[in-house]
């Protein structure tokens, strides 16, 4: 095999072989993962074989650019029903993830393709897309669920709060501070560790693929910095709308699960 | 007594849903002055009643009156500044007592810090005492202090004793009676009728989220 980035169905089946280990494991410690191994083997491999199928056909040069344009729309929709699947506890979270994810892709693709870092072309767009709006969903299901349990944990200290007549913004601000902490942590973690201790997706893949090292490198860091922009965007504007709906309009914290309010 | 005469005024008040009401179609006038206990087993309503009083709780059903004014008409920021609280249990804010009084207080210096926790029985060498390792006697007097600094009219304690000893308790107590003394009318919950009896001028006791007796702790409590 000359080509690094042709592995073929055999390449791929040999690849299994660390599957089954896997599966062994489970059986061997009673794990009962083996069901849920074979399912997500089986699906990942469906799915991406007909992403790969429609890429094929999105990425051809005869085919029309919108088509990649859609596939990005479907992107950042399917990223916000994702987002709302996540934190069911925050009304109206299917939106405020649309808006985030938007808000993350028209900077996002502003920076890459308005400043020409990438060329506008299907081999770009659907994979910057699919990076940047991928972490960028993580950021924003991180944010959403630890927004709602910090609320529903720290209600007494909500509460005590708006008891001296804070406003909302006020009362949610140090927990909106620690939740937005924690959803950009491990991608500012990532960013540290770059090189050191993980090789990103994007880097191996073209370095696999027959790319000059150097050239992944400034491609893979491109889109770290776009991925790092994008997360900070995305959780920053779902928390900030969150937040806001978890609060009344006369500055009262509405009712999440788990809390564990006195009713005496 | 009139609506209009009555510190708070229940009128037709219902809680939560029908099928969960934490308030039945309450009637029921608290007085303006002295210190009203609000009693009644666990699950009564008595923390629903008292957090209508700052709007931390709105009625499904009725009308919560302060002082003859609807309280959904009132801006609830300013309501609540008038209308303070001292929780269950004492929550403090990071950060030393002096940074949580200026959580209810931006401008609060050393000498209005040092005023304030004087009013709650505290040396002034507390305000530089980080707040999360007072015990919980000092706590609770930390964030009676706290309340304070909003210069309130109204002072809602719900069950402020029930995480103390009997040594703390009794200084919170004290605390209240003074607040009293000063002009500044105390509601008070508890479920203990100890307390009821040493502190009450007025008792309200709720069962099931209904008014069960009303009046003074003598007509409502007898001789005991």
């Amino acid at each position: 095999m000359d080509n690094a980035s042709d592995i073929g169905f055999v390449g791929l089946a040999a690849a299994l072989v660390l599957v089954v280990i896997a599966f062994a494991i489970s059986l061997r410690l009673k794990l009962r993962l083996e069901r849920d191994l074979v399912v997500s083997v089986g699906r990942g491999l469906v799915q991406l074989l007909i992403v790969g199928a429609a890429l094929a056909i999105i990425i051809d040069p005869d085919t029309p650019l919108v088509w990649s344009w859609l596939w990005v729309v479907g992107i950042v929709v399917f990223a916000a029903a994702t987002v709302k699947r996540r934190a069911p506890a925050v009304p109206g979270l299917f939106w405020i993830g649309l808006v985030a994810n938007a808000v993350t892709a028209v900077i996002g693709f502003a920076v890459a393709f308005g400043l020409g870092i990438f060329p506008v072309r299907g081999t770009t767009l659907v994979p910057v897309a699919g990076m940047l709006i991928g972490n960028s969903m993580k950021s924003a299901i991180v944010v959403a669920e630890r927004l709602v349990e910090a609320l529903s944990e720290q209600r007494a200290e909500v509460e005590a709060r708006l008891a001296l007549g804070q406003p909302w913004t006020a009362a949610s601000r140090p927990i909106l501070r620690g939740a937005l902490r924690t959803a950009l942590s491990p991608q500012i973690e990532n960013t540290k560790a770059l090189g050191i201790v993980f090789l990103p997706g994007a880097m191996t893949g073209l370095i696999l693929a027959g790319v000059d090292p150097l050239d992944a490198v400034l491609v893979q860091l491109a889109l770290m910095y776009l991925i790092l922009g994008g997360v900070a965007t995305t959780a920053a504007v779902t928390a900030l709308g969150a937040v806001r709906r978890l609060f009344t309009s006369d500055h009262r914290l509405v009712a999440l699960p788990r809390s564990t309010r006195d009713t005496g | 007594m009139s609506a209009g005469e009555s510190l708070f005024a229940f009128q037709s008040v219902s809680v939560g849903p029908p099928e969960a009401r934490r308030l039945h179609d309450l009637d029921a006038q608290l007085p303006d002055g002295g210190l009203t206990v609000v009693g009644g087993p666990s699950g009564s309503g008595k923390s629903t009643l008292l957090r209508l009083c700052n709007r931390l709780e709105v009625p499904s059903e009725g009308v919560v009156r302060h002082r003859g004014e609807d309280v959904a008409q009132r801006d609830p920021l300013t309501l609540r500044r008038e209308v303070a609280m001292v929780f269950q249990r004492p929550v403090t804010f990071a950060g030393t007592v002096l940074d949580n009084l200026r959580e209810a207080e931006k401008a609060c210096d050393e000498e209005r810090g040092a005023e304030l926790l004087e009013r709650v029985g505290l040396p002034a060498s507390f305000l530089d005492r980080d707040a999360a390792e007072l015990s919980g006697g000092e706590a609770q007097r930390a964030c009676l202090a706290r309340a304070l600094a909003t210069n309130p009219r109204v002072m809602l304690m719900d069950e402020p004793t029930s995480a103390l000893d009997a040594k703390a308790a009794a200084v919170l107590e004290q605390l209240a009676q003074q607040l009293v003394a000063d002009g500044v009318p105390v509601i008070w919950v508890t479920h203990s009728e100890d307390q009821m009896r040493r502190l009450a001028d007025c008792v309200l006791l709720l069962v099931d989220g209904r008014v069960d007796r009303v009046g003074s702790a003598q007509e409502v409590l007898g001789d005991g």
